[in-house]
């Protein structure tokens, strides 16, 4: 769970949150793929960046290839840190067996996070390690690293064209993880043209056969800036297993106390 | 009316407004502006399967416990929290307890750049990095009949500040009411030949249980590394337990019992605990110096204790979902054998399973070997979540070459398999 400068949560989010304005990265001149699809992912980061603090809730639905279903609730808070690392907070809601567990992540730019888990039943806080990447996000279809780090420099980039997706228009990029521990060995995203929201990833395991999918859907318009995705929703194909994130609450901006992103504040956490 | 009474009104009283009430939600009232009512049920039964060493032991048990709570918090942040535990035992009135584990004012604020923390009431407080035991651990005395492991703890009555900065966390306790440590009763297993009378308790300090306790403990994080430096001076959890034999008014072996009676010194304890967090790798140290404690044989002997180790995760195991993780630690004290535990020369070896499937299953192997005794204990526990709300807790404990000079020979026949079912709300 390497969390860097961007922010966790949104990074998933973000990938497909763009504001308007400025020219598209895909004009045309003549450059490699490898960097016209390192200026959609440069793009993409710039425009999300400086949303201020953030605070959501989030269902989780996890089925089976059988159908069955299972949910979990837990809520997010982030607290941007101008010239540093953001802080983020997970409190789990449900199931009632991890009820009031937390995790407080202190992000570093240059090194490993800083990862501390709340225990409640012994209060105990407990520095935890940050190397698990391709895990499984509470036993859903999403691992550490899909809601987490997608720092641009700890990917490599290549533009693959352009094709149709609904009414829109949307360019297909690969990126390709340099992290070792990392679940993929390539991942390809759907950006639509007009406003840069991501609306599909495909994930790709160690051996390149197709692992997962991600669609997003209903897109609104937070801050007149940054667009979020309602609901994402990841089909294991290997499997036939699936969860859908839904979004609920979702504030931008929000004052936020500092103090509850330490150590102290972690065993007061509601 | 006595303080369990008292206790057992009240709950009875929460549990009637959680009926009526929503659990979590605004209010309209104007100074409580955030309330959560929540807790769980939990039915257990422990079979041990080997005949008792001990005239009056049973081999079954069962028990009930509910721990209703409730959290309410002003508008400024001010919270007040209680949290209950009832637990109902078939077979040794010593395992029946009424406490409050949690019951307490939360005030914040700041001072310049730092914030300050005041908890006011019971509460628990954990210290410490290892797993195999909890040696710096002291604030809280140990529940032991909940568990032989003495993970679980009673609350206790505290003042407790915390200041916080760049600097680190320093924390200030006053500690006004001691706590007895609970042991298994005559039909009770996982105990000695004899039983330990808490009736007949003793205090070396003349306040008894009311000595006001002190502990103070500065801890900080720099980069991989995450260090606490504690001191407690006062009432110590860990009673010495001394054999008392008691005959009636005429000299007849018939009217004699002999019992151990729980003696409470005051001790001033030193403790260290320090871990190193890396990729994979969880580095650990927990050390205490205590003074002023009787060892093993009654004579006061001050000493030192450490316990040392790691543990080694390797994640998503063969492109599974499962974690695998390894533990191991060593315990040592300075007075070895004539040490009042059984950590004097121990080695824990470990392994910790998570599925991370859609249950949250996850499951432990351990075990603890005496290097000196041979004693070698091992204990297996597996969890997993059968719906939303409910969950279930295996447990296996399984004693095996008990030296006959271990202190936990009189227990050697006391291996036991528990099974849990819990329900939160």
């Amino acid at each position: 769970m390497t969390y860097m400068k961007q922010s966790p949560v949104p990074a998933l989010l973000l990938a497909g949150m763009m504001c308007l304005g400025a020219g598209s990265p895909a004009v045309a001149e003549e450059v490699s793929a490898e960097e016209r699809g390192l200026r959609i992912a440069l793009e993409a980061r710039e425009r999300s960046e400086g949303f201020g603090n953030f605070s959501a809730s989030l269902t989780m639905v996890l089925r089976t290839k059988q159908g069955q279903e299972t949910e979990r609730h837990l809520r997010i808070k982030i607290l941007e840190v101008i010239d540093g690392g953001d802080k983020t907070i997970f409190i789990f809601d449900e199931p009632r067996d991890v009820r009031g567990t937390a995790f407080l992540i202190h992000t570093n730019r240059d090194e490993s996070d800083d990862i501390w888990l709340f225990l409640p039943a012994l209060e105990r806080v407990k520095r935890i390690s940050s190397s698990n990447r391709s895990g499984s996000f509470m036993g859903s279809e999403f691992a550490y690293e899909d809601i987490t780090d997608q720092v641009i420099e700890k990917f490599t980039y290549r533009y693959l064209g352009d094709e149709p997706c609904g009414d829109l228009v949307c360019t297909v990029i690969e990126r390709v993880s340099l992290e070792e521990d990392s679940g993929y060995s390539r991942q390809l995203i759907w950006h639509d043209t007009e406003e840069y929201r991501s609306w599909k990833v495909e994930f790709y395991d160690r051996r390149n056969d197709l692992l997962k999918t991600l669609t997003a859907t209903d897109y609104e318009l937070h801050l007149e800036r940054f667009w979020y995705a309602g609901q994402q929703s990841m089909v294991n194909h290997r499997t036939g297993k699936s969860t859908v994130m839904s979004w609920v609450d979702l504030q931008l901006g929000v004052e936020l106390d500092e103090r509850d992103f330490t150590r102290t504040g972690l065993k007061r956490l509601r | 009316m006595s303080p369990g009474s008292v206790l057992r009104r009240s709950l009875s009283g929460l549990v009637l407004v959680a009926l009526v009430y929503p659990t979590t939600g605004r209010t309209d009232d104007s100074l409580i502006d955030y309330h959560e009512f929540y807790g769980t049920f939990s039915v257990e039964s422990r079979w041990f399967p080997d005949s008792p060493a001990h005239a009056g032991q049973r081999d079954t048990d069962a028990s009930f416990v509910a721990e209703p709570s409730l959290y309410l918090e002003t508008a400024d942040g001010t919270s007040f929290t209680l949290e209950t535990l009832l637990r109902y035992d078939n077979t040794d009135a010593e395992r029946n307890l009424a406490d409050l584990r949690e019951a307490y004012l939360l005030l914040l604020g700041l001072i310049g750049e730092d914030e300050w923390e005041l908890r006011l009431g019971y509460d628990h407080v954990f210290w410490g990095v290892a797993e195999s035991r909890h040696l710096v651990d002291i604030v809280n005395q140990t529940d032991l009949v909940a568990n032989p492991n003495e993970e679980v703890k009673l609350g206790q009555p505290m003042a407790h500040l915390t200041l916080s900065g760049e600097w680190g966390v320093a924390e200030l306790f006053a500690l006004p009411w001691h706590r007895s440590r609970t042991y298994p009763g005559r039909h009770g297993r996982l105990r000695g030949a004899f039983v330990v009378d808490n009736g007949r308790e003793r205090y070396e300090s003349a306040a008894a249980e009311r000595h006001l306790d002190l502990a103070a403990r500065y801890s900080q994080s720099f980069g991989p590394f995450d260090i606490g430096v504690s001191v407690f001076d006062g009432t110590s959890r860990e009673p010495y337990l001394e054999p008392v034999l008691e005959c009636g008014p005429v000299p007849d072996p018939a009217l004699c019992r002999v019992f151990l009676a729980p003696l409470y010194e005051q001790i001033r304890q030193f403790g260290l605990d320090l871990q190193m967090t890396t990729e994979g790798w969880l580095l650990k140290l927990e050390a205490i110096r205590r003074t002023g404690a009787s060892n093993l044989f009654g004579r006061k002997e001050d000493f030192t204790a450490f316990v040392a180790g790691g543990e080694y995760t390797f994640y998503s195991v063969l492109e599974s979902d499962i974690d695998v993780g390894l533990l191991a630690e060593w315990n040592r004290d300075s007075r070895l054998l004539r040490a009042s535990n059984v950590f004097q020369n121990d080695v824990f070896l470990g392994s910790r399973l998570a599925f991370n499937d859609i249950e949250g299953t996850d499951l432990f192997f351990g075990v603890l070997a005496d290097l000196d005794t041979g004693t070698r204990s091992f204990n297996v526990q597996m969890n997993r979540r059968l719906d939303d709300s409910l969950s279930l807790h295996l447990e296996g404990s399984l004693l095996e070459n008990v030296g006959e000079d271990d202190p936990v020979h009189a227990s050697r026949r006391d291996s036991f398999i528990s099974v849990n079912l819990t329900y939160g709300f």
